[in-house]
């Protein structure tokens, strides 16, 4: 495609230079840089999903920050510090990411205190056993790398490389998850069914952060079209189940759906089917800790005001504080 | 021009990260932050970028001391080295065949 303004406008669009050019990019699969043009809709999506994206890293510190101070042991502990301080690292490559299109800072959490943005509903569930360290691990950090590593091939320069460093890190998260079930597995029949039972709450709602089925996915067409996303949430969904089986095998677990059954025609695992209504109802904000994790998150942010605060008082006495030591020194 | 990131509704200024990942190699860009000053940009970066030894020295550089060539001028900009393939050693092939050239 070559002709930019077509003069006759009865049949065909008027399309600017730029977003020929924009269009072109897109077409051949390369990037859109910060810079470059871009339709109004696909910066606003981005900024959507980006920033909820950097919520959901935020707020996903929270269901395993509550076990970090009851660590069976201190390298789980260690290991537990570690990987919820890499959650506030994604969060923040993600607002960085965010911000180059203009998004503030400031705006993406007021939005996300004041409860008007979303983060992936997972995070509104507990975490009542130990063992649910290992299933965050291995089922939520699982689905996240299905879901991410089309994600770093995203059509914005900016979006995909923050993701790349994401991806890198969430395999030992996975892996450092799937240790916990198996060991509790390899233990005592007591921690074996304390496993079993955290597998059983979350795998469900693991398959949930996929989205919602294809037919009921609003933003999909438009969001593949422009090659943010890349395979639909029901392909990404069945990917990450068909991996789950062996997986499971391994650990010696049961996955809680009797209806999973491999199918011999298209050699993928089928699934039962998955309850909307919850995925629904815990994205309206009526999840088991919806309202727990949003007060958490408001207080810390109105409780670190003064770091803020004292850190930009600090910055602005700067210059002064340098002229002093140059007068000093001379 | 804008810088992406910056504008006057950040209270803290934007620093473009670069990582230096061993002794003999180039600083890289990996990414950006927003910090109040250069110091606690520094170390910003070194806990948000270098969690992993990823790196043996860090600069910072506010955005707003970069200054970029012209992106809607990028065709323009760059068309001096097309159609200049002889700046290319693929472009003498008359050699090919000997050795160590």
């Amino acid at each position: 495609m070559t002709s930019t303004i077509t003069p006759d406008t009865s049949a065909t669009t008027v399309i600017s230079v730029e977003e020929q050019q924009f269009n072109d990019l897109i077409e051949a699969d390369s990037r859109i840089e910060p810079r470059d043009w871009m339709p109004e809709g696909y910066r606003k999506s981005l900024v959507r999903q980006i920033s909820q994206h950097a919520h959901s890293e935020i707020i996903g510190m929270q269901p395993e920050s509550n076990w970090i101070t009851r660590a069976p042991s201190l390298k789980r502990k260690a290991i537990l510090m570690a990987k919820v301080q890499d959650e506030a690292g994604h969060g923040l490559y993600l607002y960085s990411a965010a911000q180059t299109l203009g998004a503030t800072r400031d705006d993406m959490t007021d939005a996300l205190i004041a409860g008007k943005a979303r983060y992936s509903s997972i995070f509104n569930y507990p975490t009542p056993s130990w063992a649910d360290m290992g299933s965050i691990g291995w089922l939520v950090d699982g689905a996240a790398i299905c879901n991410q590593v089309p994600l770093c091939r995203a059509s914005y320069g900016p979006y995909g490389r923050a993701m790349v460093r994401i991806c890198k890190e969430e395999s030992f998260h996975q892996r450092q998850g799937f240790e916990i079930l198996l060991e509790l597995m390899a233990g005592t029949e007591e921690q074996r069914q304390m496993a079993q039972d955290s597998v059983n709450r979350w795998y469900w709602p693991a398959l949930m952060m996929f989205g919602p089925p294809d037919d009921d996915s609003p933003n999909s067409a438009q969001s593949m079209a422009w090659k943010i996303k890349r395979h639909s949430n029901d392909e990404l969904r069945q990917r990450f189940v068909n991996m789950l089986v062996p997986q499971a095998a391994v650990l010696g677990v049961t996955l809680p759906d009797p209806d999973l059954h491999f199918n011999d025609e298209t050699q993928q695992w089928d699934l039962g089917v998955i309850d909307w209504t919850e995925f629904h109802e815990v994205l309206a904000g009526r999840g088991p800790n919806n309202a727990q994790r949003l007060q958490r998150r408001r207080d810390a942010h109105e409780e670190g005001e003064w770091v803020r605060e004292a850190a930009a008082a600090y910055a602005r006495k700067q210059p002064a504080l340098t002229n002093e030591r140059e007068m000093a020194a001379s | 021009m804008t810088t992406p990131g910056d504008s006057a509704a950040e209270i803290w200024p934007l620093w473009e990260v670069f990582v230096r990942s061993n002794r003999g190699l180039s600083h890289v860009h990996v990414g950006s932050l927003h910090a109040p000053d250069e110091i606690l940009a520094v170390r910003n970066a070194r806990d948000l970028y270098t969690r992993r030894s990823e790196g043996v020295s860090v600069w910072v550089v506010p955005a707003v001391a970069i200054t970029t060539s012209d992106p809607d001028a990028k065709g323009a900009f760059f068309e001096s080295p097309a159609g200049k393939n002889y700046r290319h050693a693929s472009y003498y092939s008359k050699s090919e065949g000997v050795k160590h050239l």
